[in-house]
């Protein structure tokens, strides 16, 4: 489904090229030169606060800070691309990975960016106290300068060269050594009032309206970018009132699933947007099933694998995610290129099957056609997680499983599922981090503290799954890692500790004014130096 | 009404107020307590995950590692300073938020009930002084749908008809962020953008003073008072304006009093769909986020302004009325 609606979403770009180029060539109206100049302005639906990508790794805090600062390397559809990082290499051993750094870019305060910002970037803030990055550089020892430009990491373990590269663009963003040395790292008064490389400098942030940025007159890739003259974020809370601002032409992007499903297809059908999936190769997430394994009921595998039968999968696409999402295939999505196999287990939907297992698994219907009861928290994200609960139940009310929703808000399902263990089943969803490594294979190794949100906290352990987990995040051959990435998906799905049942990128809604929109793997995050917006 | 009088009668008040403002406090601090979850987990759920020890060395930096009694024990002594701590989730002094809001809320929440009430007075004393005409029933009717229709319908509908479909209005939002305007073209901005917002709000509060309002003056105008100032000869509109609505607004005034209270929680939704920030919608994030501090601001914040509308209350009780005195 993914790359019919790429796909759709390509052609429609290339429909809009070629007409330009008649139009071009019929007469002097040149509508697809870039324009300068203009004020994009974007839908953020939560307020972000923290302002600093090198504190808070979250979609949310890139979509704003991607603009203002930049990472060493981002993700191009051709594969990474250095911005402040040129190249990078790693000796044998995976223990020194040489970073080069980019001449000649300044901070937006004048100063210049060199190495020494990303040693202390690096030493201060990613390595202690940048959530997820704290687990991938925990083995980093030291940077060392060998010259202004070029960064030399040291580990004590060996760390992949592909691992470093993939986790760079979401968890490799530089901030200004001059500003932060010296004060409260966490209270900084910059964590709100950015200063990075990026096209555009932050301007203003008024808490609960908008943030905005402004061009960067001094940006490394030349006086002709960036194009616009200014981005403005405004945080609308209510998706309807947020379609409706789309609608009216005050918002020009919303990304991120910021509208509603229903209002997503509306404007699907509408002239004048573009509606889907392309830009958020790198942000995939899944629609999952969580079973607590500490209830003996579901220890036993052959309850969750009639469970998995018992859902009709391709009807939650359709009618959930509207067609905008594809069956999952274990704790690695599609999207995650090499390390990705759809060489798996599968469980068709098959409520006769899922019936007769559950039979011989010694649950046979009572009097009253109820088999046994399961007390469900559902995850409060949204629109996906509450209405994929609701057909969860729905689902395993026909082959005889009574499933009570337990409704809660954000700390209560957190607190609720992954510290107190207070539940049967759960769904939520989980994001792919580009790299198992960094991202879901922490919902399959033992090991992590009660307490610990989107973690391994199903009373499930495998001594197998942990030690192939270990064996593949050590690993520094890519193709070797790739089959042990594979293997896992396949125990994964024989095992089913956890059912990734929907595997879905986020969706966009996007005004046809804007243009060069959607163009790398995770643009929501990038830097938007080539974006630019029609009169 | 002597000034000493009213000034005794503030300060008897004022000391009364502490002792309820404390135990308000010390309540609803151990009230939220019981809530599932903290802020580092409202926190941590926000940016997608975290690993233990990051979560651990965060709640030992909020000192939220600490037992509840330890917490408020240290909550109540800063409150008692007048300092109202950091809010986490805002890495700013809550203080300076609440502040920041309150504008937005009292300029929202203040036309809103003075439209309200103005306009719901006036006709609700037309309404019952042409009782059971076609004019009354006119009014009484569209009173009722004011009543009838919650506001997030009518605020979309509202968005819908004058925003995207007219286009006369601008959707939501304090004001054009990226025109820039200055001066009178701010102010203009600004109206332009509250007007929605004020209608969506007004109209339910306005059924509400229409329908006591018509019901009160019914009820005075029968009363032997007026038959005797229209037997020694008064004219309708002095009757009307002197006699009637003076003595049919106490009521009405009781519900104003009453509902300038909910002024900080009665426009959460309207807030939320016109994007306004307001502290309304800063109280419902607080408590989605477990933001103790901010929650805690705002409730010593209502619990003043209760305390003084109720203390005003009784003041304009005693000017409308001779017969209450202040004691």
């Amino acid at each position: 489904m993914i790359t019919t609606s790429r796909s759709a979403c390509g052609s429609a770009w290339g429909w809009l090229l070629a007409g330009a180029a008649v139009s071009a060539l019929a007469g002097p109206a040149a509508a697809q030169e870039p324009r300068h100049g203009g004020t994009a302005i974007i839908h953020m639906p939560s307020e972000q606060r923290i302002l600093n990508p090198a504190l808070r790794a979250s979609t949310g805090v890139y979509n704003i800070t991607g603009k203002i600062m930049e990472p060493l390397i981002d993700k191009s559809y051709d594969g990474p691309v250095g911005v402040l990082a040129t190249d990078w290499s790693s000796t044998d051993d995976g223990l020194h990975i040489t970073v080069n750094l980019r001449e000649g870019v300044n901070w937006h305060d004048g100063e210049p960016f060199t190495c020494d910002d990303v040693a202390f970037s690096a030493m201060e803030l990613w390595k202690p106290l940048l959530n997820y990055s704290s687990t991938l550089q925990q083995y980093l020892e030291s940077v060392d300068c060998t010259d202004p430009h070029t960064a030399v990491f040291n580990y004590s373990q060996p760390m992949p060269l592909d691992l470093f590269v993939a986790a760079m663009p979401d968890l490799g963003h530089p901030v200004p050594k001059h500003l932060y040395e010296g004060t409260d790292i966490m209270r900084n008064e910059h964590n709100t009032a950015p200063v990075g490389t990026g096209p555009f400098k932050f301007v203003e942030y008024k808490r609960g309206q908008y943030v905005i940025a402004g061009r960067n007159d001094d940006y490394w890739r030349g006086k002709e970018y960036p194009y616009l003259d200014r981005i403005v974020w405004r945080f609308i809370p209510d998706k309807s009132a947020a379609a409706a601002a789309i609608e009216a032409g005050e918002i020009h992007e919303s990304g991120f699933n910021g509208v509603s499903m229903a209002d997503i297809e509306r404007f699907s059908k509408m002239d004048g947007f573009d509606v889907g999936t392309q830009g958020y190769e790198n942000n995939v997430a899944h629609s999952t099933v969580e079973f607590n394994h500490r209830n003996p009921i579901l220890a036993d595998l052959k309850v969750r694998q009639a469970i998995y039968h018992g859902l009709d999968i391709d009807y939650a696409i359709k009618t959930i995610m509207r067609g905008y999402a594809k069956p999952g295939r274990g704790p690695i999505p599609s999207a995650g290129g090499a390390n990705y196999t759809d060489d798996v287990t599968t469980y068709a939907y098959d409520p006769e099957l899922a019936k007769k297992m559950l039979d011989e698994a010694g649950h046979p219907e009572g009097p009253d056609g109820i088999r046994f009861k399961l007390r469900h928290r559902p995850a409060p994200w949204g629109e996906y997680t509450q209405l994929w609960a609701e057909y969860f139940a729905q689902a395993m009310k026909e082959i005889g499983i009574e499933v009570e929703i337990l409704t809660n808000d954000a700390p209560g399902f957190l607190n609720g599922v992954y510290r107190d263990h207070d539940f049967d089943t759960a769904n939520g969803w989980h994001q792919f981090r580009s790299d198992p490594a960094v991202s879901t294979m922490v919902w399959l190794r033992s090991g992590s503290p009660a307490g610990t949100p989107w973690s391994n906290q199903f009373g499930w352990q495998s001594d197998e799954m942990d030690r192939m987990i270990d064996e593949a995040q050590a690993e520094l051959d890519p193709d070797q890692r790739a089959a042990d990435y594979h293997a896992i998906q396949k125990l994964a799905m024989e095992e089913i500790p956890v059912i990734f049942a929907i595997e879905h990128p986020f969706i966009s809604v996007t005004s046809q004014k804007l243009h060069n929109h959607h163009n790398t793997p995770r643009w929501n995050s990038s830097s938007w130096y080539d974006l630019w917006l029609e009169k | 009404m002597q000034l000493t009088q009213v000034l005794t009668y503030a300060l008897r008040r004022l000391l009364q107020a502490v002792p309820v403002v404390i135990l308000i406090m010390v309540g609803t601090f151990l009230l939220l307590k019981l809530a599932p979850g903290d802020t580092v987990d409202a926190l941590v759920g926000d940016m997608g995950g975290a690993d233990a020890a990051y979560i651990a060395r965060l709640r030992a930096e909020y000192g939220l590692d600490q037992p509840v009694w330890v917490q408020l024990g240290r909550y109540m002594a800063k409150l008692i300073q007048f300092d109202f701590g950091w809010s986490f989730v805002y890495e700013q002094p809550v203080a300076a938020i609440l502040w920041e809001r309150l504008g937005t809320t009292l300029m929202l929440m203040g036309t809103s009930l003075s439209l309200a009430f103005s306009i719901g007075v006036g006709l609700g004393a037309i309404a019952a002084r042409r009782a059971y005409s076609l004019t009354d029933n006119a009014i009484s009717t569209l009173g009722l749908i004011f009543y009838a229709t919650p506001s997030f319908f009518l605020s979309l509908m509202m968005i819908l008809l004058f925003s995207v479909k007219l286009g006369w209005l601008p959707v939501s939002g304090l004001s054009d962020v990226a025109a820039f305007y200055t001066g009178w073209d701010h102010v203009i901005d600004v109206v332009l953008h509250l007007i929605m917002p004020t209608a969506a709000l007004s109209l339910i509060y306005l059924s509400f003073y229409l329908r006591l309002m018509r019901a009160s003056v019914l009820e005075v105008a029968d009363l032997d008072f007026v038959r005797t100032a229209r037997a020694k000869g008064a004219g309708e509109t002095r009757l009307m304006i002197h006699h009637i609505m003076r003595n049919a607004l106490l009521p009405v005034v009781t519900l104003l009093g009453l509902q300038f209270s909910t002024v900080l929680g009665g426009s959460v939704v309207v807030e939320t769909i016109f994007a306004l920030p307001g502290l309304g919608q800063l109280a419902y994030q607080s408590v989605i986020q477990r933001d103790m501090n901010m929650l805690m601001g705002i409730i010593f914040l209502c619990a003043i302004i209760v305390v003084i509308v109720n203390f005003l209350t009784d003041l304009l009780y005693a000017r409308l009325d001779s017969r209450i005195a202040l004691k």
